[in-house]
């Protein structure tokens, strides 16, 4: 039961490569779990359909913290469209439906954070960042 | 249950407790650290919850056949054993509803919604139960009262002159936590009933803490409402009582209406049931009420000098393996007698609901989070904190299992 506070997850908590202040974002998002107080602010600088470079600020705990960091390295880089599909595969994933093969390797180092699907107290602490994307994501296409 | 000397109950090492609790004696790995949410009930409470359905079910109060008449004897037994057990002068007074939350409702709604004009006070401390404290903020938005609050200070203590400052002619209502659930600090609801009650107001307890812990003598405290639930005090769930005083539940409007809360009704009008029918509508839970009843049984067969004596020693074992363990940050008071069957703390550096989560691993069951308690836990700048709370039937290997958790939390973060 403890297996998903594995090596990579405390990792990416105690060093995560992600989370520091972005100064030319051009798309800003706060999210909190409102349960355990946990927040997270999600910067993006997104050129043309590219997200370019994704980072966040926030505190709450490891679960929380080290999945946003996986979230922020799995969408660099990626179109707008494949960051959604993303975001749904890993709602998906973590609310027990299994994946297709090929959505398990997109969500690559995510994939790990699966067997948070056995504690359910625990999926929210997982999905806050994914959360905050898809409603960063939501706002950009409002007119 | 047999009865124990305060002594031998001291005996942490020992436990005679435990085998009277299904759910522990059948999980002989499990440390069960959150009685504070809710307890586990011994043998003889889920029995007779079930032993009632079986010999005496019947819809009380209204069936007019032997049945329905011993359904309401033993709710009304049950009604007098928790009047006896927290000091009460007449069984009457005991309001039996679903839990604290909804007796502090009533409190709030049926009896302080009356009285509260414009400009009057309602005096509650920072150390609120979300229970004690949104209820009121509703009912002073709605009335125009002020709330206003009652601080204290990081050890958990509220001041006399703290309690001059904010307890004066404007207040009509002083609401108070008997125990803190995140403190575990005992108020001197003693002394804000005298106080308010000096400026013509009212006192309202939430005992839900208290009454698992302490002997309650309602009329010793001063207060004017007590409420509690009976599912911390080792009976069964979806039971809460709310005592006051008569004459003030007599001036109190019905909370809920229907059935069997009327004395008469006629197609555009009816006539209250007396107290404490009154604030009784719909079909109550018998056989959880009847079961409430045995839960004191029980808890007065152990005693509560016994109880204090083992809770005690056990929150005083906890806090010194907490304050040795070094990479702990106890809150509250320093002193573990100030404290009611519970620590709350944190572990350096990590978010308690890892801690929990690991904690879990290892079969050691904690709260984490604010407890239902943010806005104090924001006021004491911590933010959410881990909660183990005890009661006489945990033992030393508890605490054991509690250091041996918080140890490999320490590993896993900080090798």
């Amino acid at each position: 039961m403890a297996s998903i506070y594995t090596t990579a997850l405390m990792e990416h908590n105690a060093h995560p490569d992600f989370k520091y202040v972005m100064d030319d974002a051009t798309h800003v998002r706060e999210g909190v779990n409102p349960s355990c107080g946990d927040k997270l602010t999600l910067s993006l600088r997104i050129e043309g359909d590219t997200i370019e470079e994704a980072a966040f600020v926030g505190c709450g705990c490891a679960v929380s913290q080290a999945s946003a960091d996986i979230m922020a390295d799995s969408i660099t880089g990626t179109s707008v469209e494949e960051a959604r599909r993303l975001c749904e595969s890993f709602f998906d994933m973590v609310r027990g439906t299994a994946l297709s093969e090929s959505a398990l390797s997109d969500l690559g180092e995510a994939a790990e954070l699966a067997s948070i699907a056995h504690m359910p107290a625990r999926v929210k602490c997982a999905e806050l960042g994914w959360r905050t994307l898809e409603a960063l994501l939501d706002e950009s296409e409002r007119p | 249950m047999q009865r124990i000397t305060p002594e031998a109950a001291r005996d942490i090492a020992a436990n005679p407790f435990k085998s009277s609790f299904p759910l522990l004696a059948a999980n002989p790995d499990l440390a069960f650290l959150d009685s504070a949410a809710t307890a586990q009930r011994p043998r003889c409470v889920i029995d007779e919850q079930a032993r009632f359905y079986e010999t005496l079910n019947a819809n009380a109060l209204r069936g007019l056949y032997d049945l329905s008449v011993r359904a309401t004897e033993a709710i009304e037994a049950a009604r007098a054993k928790v009047a006896r057990h927290i000091g009460a002068p007449d069984s009457r007074e005991v309001v039996v509803c679903r839990n604290a939350s909804e007796a502090l409702n009533i409190a709030a709604r049926s009896f302080a919604g009356e009285i509260l004009r414009a400009g009057d006070e309602v005096c509650v401390t920072t150390m609120e139960h979300h229970s004690n404290l949104v209820p009121w903020q509703r009912i002073c938005r709605e009335t125009g009262a002020k709330l206003v609050f009652l601080n204290c200070d990081a050890e958990g203590r509220i001041t006399s002159e703290e309690m001059d400052a904010k307890i004066g002619p404007a207040t009509r209502i002083v609401a108070a936590a008997h125990v803190s659930n995140v403190l575990g600090v005992e108020n001197p609801v003693a002394e804000m009933a005298k106080r308010v009650h000096e400026y013509g107001g009212y006192m309202i307890v939430d005992g839900a803490q208290s009454v698992p812990h302490l002997d309650i003598d309602v009329e010793a405290l001063g207060c004017d409402f007590f409420a509690f639930s009976a599912h911390k005090a080792y009976g069964p769930f979806g039971i809460g009582f709310l005592w006051g005083k008569m004459a003030l539940l007599e001036s109190a409007a019905p909370f809920l209406t229907g059935g069997e809360m009327v004395e008469s009704v006629a197609f555009d009008s009816a006539v209250w049931a007396p107290v404490p029918e009154k604030f009784e509508a719909g079909t109550q839970d018998g056989a959880g009420i009847h079961a409430a009843g045995i839960a004191i049984d029980y808890l007065e067969s152990i005693g509560s000098a016994a109880v204090r004596s083992r809770e005690s020693a056990l929150v005083s074992a906890a806090a010194d393996m907490l304050s040795q363990l070094g990479f702990v940050d106890i809150v509250g008071p320093a002193d573990a007698r100030c404290r009611h069957g519970l620590i709350s703390f944190n572990v350096r550096g990590v978010h308690p609901h890892d801690v929990a989560s690991i904690l879990d691993a290892h079969h050691v069951a904690i709260r984490a989070g604010y407890h239902c308690a943010q806005p104090l836990l924001d006021s004491l700048g911590i933010g959410a904190c881990c909660r183990a709370s005890f009661s006489f039937y945990n033992d030393e290997s508890d605490i054991a299992a509690l250091e041996r958790g918080l140890a490999a939390v320490e590993r896993m973060f900080h090798g």
